[in-house]
């Protein structure tokens, strides 16, 4: 079944109340209507807490440069200046749009929504938890590797559309940066795909433990190559530095939006951050175990059998305790994009291109053609059991 | 799940209806609010404060155009390693495996011969000129000296 959440909610005597209420009530099956009603309540909570979440990150970002450099960061607006980002969100609605008058107007206007269609679509295959994925679809990686290129092209429009020289240097610099990344980080993900066996994140997932050695960044050394491939390439996808190219601002004044204001920059930024907290899911999602918790307590079994709790109130419990999980790991991640952010100079495009194509591309292809020997060689056993088994064995013999 | 079903995509239309309203509405927010006094400096192009000169859709290095090509190379392929990648784990598993390692290194070695291909032809460097340094005029400049 698909583990989404209406195939969550569907367990609760609630949910079978309220079905059969509304059908009695309008006099058709109404499973459709609800799971629809759910679907829609569910993104708007998806939607709103990674909106948060890409708010909080400019503030993070600040905060955490502002550390680095033994500076306060922002710290007036609300307790320690966590506010700030809601300031920053009124203030760009306020500002004067502006739009050049000798852009094209349509693909100027459209560019940034391409941005925000092309993050928020990826939103619905992102495993917060085995229960809280808004979509389960088959061919999840997949749709999400096609999903987040929409971004590439909405950088491009923008620098295109703007008619001046930085934002049409910026847009090809980012066309040309977000493609040529897209295939060391894509090659991975085969590889990864080869490990689990299944495309959907749930099979992705499900391979993986809650435990560092049951995850696939340790299944063999190859994969553990793979995961330093990834994050590098989605450092490069997301343009955050030492990729940051595109808007190279002591070169290119502010790259691809230096001539969007107001609100219409606001939405490239919140697009930006947001990608950054997925691509950092899908490393999670991948390489990090996803949203398992040690010892199988995400499913919640454990509590039912020890504590006497009802079923569906233990598996609520290990719900958290896998939202917990995610967030961590990926929030850990986020960090380190961050750190990387205000410790790396920025690349020249020349060495941005050398690195994509002649190291992590050769890189990446070495490590699927490794994994798929791996896979054949060993029957999918992970390096850890390899060696546990071989522990076993031996032990046995004596 | 035996039959393909379409329920599982409402959330991906749901998303990208929010997307547009969130945009859109924030946009529309602004548009009652916001100051709007254009004038004819304040729209034209950013170029450090000089008059902007000419514009901007001039033509552009070659350079990106061949990464793009490659890109497009590189990008169907690996698309098409999706479903053998997919499958994999359980031809594997049914003993089948290596027929589907043939056939992964076959278009893994293709891919390689595409790259090393570019490679040779110096596609992949970002600065061509400066591979070819030993042209008639530099020979002859240091020459005269």
């Amino acid at each position: 079944m698909n583990s989404t959440v209406v195939t969550y909610l569907s367990q609760s005597k609630e949910f079978t109340n309220t079905v059969a209420w509304l059908s009695n009530a309008l006099g058709f099956d109404a499973t459709s209507l609800v799971a629809f009603v759910i679907f829609a309540i569910a993104s708007l909570i998806v939607v709103g807490a990674l909106a948060t979440i890409g708010g909080l990150g400019t503030y993070a970002e600040r905060k955490i440069s502002a550390d680095l450099q033994m500076r306060q960061g922002p710290n007036r607006v609300g307790p320690y200046g966590i506010l700030q980002f809601l300031a920053d969100g009124v203030k760009m609605i306020l500002k004067e749009d502006l739009i050049p008058a000798q852009a094209d107007r349509f693909t100027f206007i459209l560019a940034p929504f391409l941005c925000m269609i092309g993050v928020f679509a990826t939103l619905a295959v992102v495993p917060f938890s085995s229960g809280l994925m808004l979509a389960d679809i088959n061919v999840g990686v997949f749709y999400l590797v096609g999903m987040a290129s929409l971004v590439g092209v909405g950088v491009f429009l923008g620098g295109y559309s703007s008619n001046s020289k930085w934002s049409m240097l910026g847009g090809m610099r980012g066309a040309s940066q977000i493609i040529s990344y897209e295939i060391p980080a894509t090659i991975t993900i085969v590889s990864i795909v080869l490990i689990a066996g299944g495309l959907s994140f749930k099979t992705l997932i499900g391979g993986q433990g809650g435990l560092p050695h049951e995850w696939f960044l340790l299944h063999n050394p190859f994969a553990f190559i793979g995961f330093f491939v990834y994050f590098i390439a989605a450092l490069a996808e997301t343009n955050r530095a030492p990729f940051d190219l595109p808007e190279a601002e002591s070169e290119l004044v502010s790259g691809y939006h230096t001539e969007y204001s107001g609100m219409r920059f606001g939405l490239f930024a919140l697009a930006e951050y947001i990608e950054v907290f997925v691509v950092c899911g899908v490393a999670v999602a991948l390489f990090l175990g996803g949203y398992k918790v040690p010892f199988d307590l995400g499913t919640g079994h454990i509590f039912t059998e020890k504590l006497g709790l009802d079923s569906m109130l233990s598996q609520n419990i290990g719900q958290l305790l896998e939202l917990g999980s995610f967030f961590t790991k990926t929030l850990a991640l986020y960090y380190v994009v961050i750190w990387v952010r205000w410790t790396l100079p920025r690349l020249r495009v020349d060495q941005l291109m050398t690195l994509c194509w002649k190291y992590l591309t050769p890189i990446a292809l070495f490590n699927l053609l490794g994994i798929a020997v791996w896979m054949y060689a060993f029957d999918g056993k992970s390096i850890y059991s390899l060696i546990f088994n071989s522990a076993v064995t031996a032990a046995g013999h004596h | 799940m035996s039959t393909f079903n379409l329920d599982v995509y409402m959330p991906v239309v749901i998303l990208i209806a929010l997307a547009t309203i969130v945009a859109g509405g924030s946009m529309l927010l602004g548009s009652f609010i916001r100051p709007h006094h254009p004038n004819k400096l304040k729209e034209t192009a950013y170029e450090c404060g000089e008059e902007p000169i000419g514009s901007a859709w001039a033509n552009f290095n070659v350079r990106f155009y061949v990464i793009a090509l490659i890109f497009i190379i590189f990008d169907v392929e690996s698309a098409l390693m999706f479903p053998v990648a997919a499958v994999f784990r359980h031809f594997n598993e049914i003993g089948l495996g290596g027929t589907l390692l043939i056939s992964i290194f076959t278009f893994t070695l293709i891919l390689v011969a595409g790259i090393v291909y570019c490679w040779k032809k110096g596609d992949l460097d970002w600065v061509k000129s400066f591979n070819a340094p030993s042209t008639p005029q530099v020979n002859a400049l240091s020459k005269d000296k």
